[in-house]
């Protein structure tokens, strides 16, 4: 695994001093060629990944960020502000539009791709009026009886000064609880990081998936290192234990499926990541809109019911 | 092999209970952390662990919690065989299981069951932060879950007492659905027309404090308690700044609108007798 990568590196600097040059036939095919070549080791090296892998795909600054997803799967779509009781919180964007013939809700944790956009997002970390938001969007698609589609992407919810005084806990716990007996079908996923229960808030769903180089944790890796073993470096080796993976996740059954992303991650290739992740929510929503909304209800409660391992004497 | 490491443990964990019971320190005196004076531990007892001289509350464990909550002798425990089990195959987890089963006399971070509070039926759940910090794993989020769909199905109220450090990191996704799974089955309830009522005690954070201790239609608090989503230390890590004195304490979440009222631990009888009772139905 280690020289593969190494190669892809040496690899990646030949192509980029080629493409310096003065473009010529000759050179344009050599790029060509080697970029082939890279392609076949990144496909070799993906199914080599490790969790620290999965972990620093998720986090790549030039990942396609949910925002993307929209512009690129969502036709009609007319954004929705505010949780009508202190501001309107950026890291949640929230909005109606159409994907494919389905109108839905899309309710989506939005990073940047630069350092400034990260600011203006909080780095898709959510105040408990971005959760409030989702809620009453949520509630809104309950009333006009259309889907609700999620795409998580966070670190995890805010900490800080702010997001205590209004209530972060109470913001999240409502969501949960909502999101449980809405009478909607919802299809929830995670694109980037899903972290902690600032990913759980969006993510009490009748489908749940992972985009195959994403995490989904009770903590960063970080976070558990160092409440663990008192040391953040550590953090590589948490990621191998903690199971955040998609491939862990679907062994588990706390996800349904996992969506495939490009040969190398979703940012080599964008539009093809969007496409896969279109054709997959499009054909969850076929399913769930034919099903009733008792049995749904039904079926999400009894999907969430399930989780859990421990032991009984037997009597 | 994991059954029988459990299974090993409850020799130990039955040695000599009755002294823990209270979740006091054994010895005569003992000095209270925060005015450091001494205090006389049969006063301490009757005073349900709040230090006679500056109003100090001791952890109470969750049985002396219930005593001093429910009529005598009604409580029924639910439950009470379930243990933990390593999910995640998590290097060490039983050992420290075993530890805390030892240290604590309880199986798990919460008991539950039903019982009568001035003669009126109601489930009840009490957390023990003594139990790995009372971090929320899989069976407290089972155990708290059944607890609430038999009230449900019941027509019952239900009490929970949080206390909890947070996640069951040990647990990893599986504790974080156990904040799915308990308001999942808190809704139900509330669907139900029934009444919960969630009792913050020191400390009540993280996954506990961001599903069913923030849900009850009524949220009561112990005085000074600390109650937050993220810790004091992680938010001082992130905004880089000290905080503010009481931050995060009951008398903060009062003051920002969070909680119903602050309730002192030796009024908390009568008032959840009050509340459940003004909740009768007509012709009850
Ligand atoms: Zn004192």
């Amino acid at each position: 695994m280690e020289d593969i990568r190494e190669r892809i590196d040496a690899l990646g600097e030949a192509i980029n001093q080629l493409s310096q040059l003065n473009e010529t036939p000759e050179i344009a095919n050599e790029i060509t060629r080697l970029k082939a070549v890279v392609y076949k080791l990144e496909k070799k090296a993906g199914t080599l990944y490790d969790p620290w892998d999965k972990v620093k795909i998720a986090r790549k600054i030039e990942r396609p960020r949910a925002q993307f997803y929209i512009n690129s799967i969502v036709t009609d779509f007319v954004e929705l502000h505010g949780d009508r009781a202190f501001k309107d919180d950026k890291a949640i964007i929230g909005g109606i539009g159409k994907i494919d013939g389905h109108t839905v809700t899309i309710i989506v944790q939005n990073k940047g791709n630069t350092a400034k956009e990260n600011i203006e997002r909080n780095f898709g970390m959510p105040h408990p009026e971005g959760y409030r938001k989702a809620l009453r969007l949520m509630k809104q698609a309950e009333k006009f009886s259309r889907p609700v589609v999620c795409l998580i992407d966070t670190p995890g919810a805010y900490c800080g000064i702010g997001a205590e005084e209004r209530g972060q806990g109470e913001a999240i716990a409502r969501n949960l609880l909502e999101m449980a007996r809405l009478k909607v079908p919802i299809v929830s996923g995670i694109i980037g990081e899903g972290g902690s229960g600032g990913a759980l808030a969006l993510g009490v769903a009748d489908r749940v998936f992972m985009q195959a180089n994403t995490t989904y944790s009770i903590l960063s890796p970080e976070g558990f290192a160092s409440i663990l073993w008192k040391d953040s470096n550590r953090a590589k080796e948490a990621a191998g234990i903690m199971k955040i993976t998609a491939r862990d996740l679907l062994e588990y059954g706390i996800i349904d499926d996992i969506v495939e992303e490009p040969v190398g991650g979703a940012h080599k290739e964008p539009l093809q990541a969007a496409n896969a992740l279109k054709e997959y929510i499009v054909s969850q929503l076929n399913e769930l809109t034919q099903k009733d909304v008792h049995t749904l209800v039904e079926d999400r409660y009894e999907r969430f019911r399930q989780y859990g391992a421990f032991y009984e004497e037997e009597l | 092999m994991l059954n029988d490491l459990i299974k090993g443990a409850k020799k130990y964990a039955t040695t000599n209970p009755a002294a823990k019971k209270a979740g006091i320190p054994e010895g005569m005196y003992l000095q209270c952390p925060k005015c450091k004076k001494s205090i006389y531990k049969v006063d301490l007892k009757a005073q349900l662990g709040v230090c006679p001289h500056c109003s100090y509350y001791y952890p109470l464990s969750p049985r002396a919690r219930i005593f001093a909550i429910v009529d005598k002798g009604s409580f029924n425990e639910l439950d009470k065989e379930m243990m933990s089990v390593n999910p995640l195959d998590f290097p060490d987890y039983e050992k420290k299981l075993v530890n805390y089963i030892d240290k604590t006399d309880q199986k798990e971070a919460v008991i539950t069951g039903t019982a009568l509070i001035d003669g009126q039926e109601t489930v009840i759940g009490v957390m023990d932060s003594r139990f790995m910090m009372g971090s929320m794993g899989s069976v407290v989020g089972e155990k708290l879950t059944r607890a609430i769909e038999y009230a449900t199905s019941k027509k019952l109220p239900v009490i929970i007492f949080t206390a909890s450090g947070g996640a069951r990191m040990q647990e990893g996704i599986f504790s974080l659905m156990q904040m799915a799974k308990t308001s999942a089955a808190l809704a139900r309830h509330d669907e139900n027309g029934l009444l919960y009522i969630s009792v913050l005690t020191d400390p009540t954070t993280g996954g506990v404090t961001a599903s069913f201790a923030m849900l009850g239609d009524i949220i009561l608090a112990e005085p000074g308690a600390l109650i937050g989503f993220a810790g004091p230390r992680v938010i001082e890590q992130t905004i880089k700044q000290k905080l503010p004195e009481g931050f995060q304490r009951a008398e903060f979440l009062l003051d920002h609108g969070m909680i119903d009222a602050i309730v002192k631990r030796p009024d908390m009888r009568e008032t959840l007798a009050c509340l459940l009772k003004l909740h009768q139905k007509e012709g009850k």
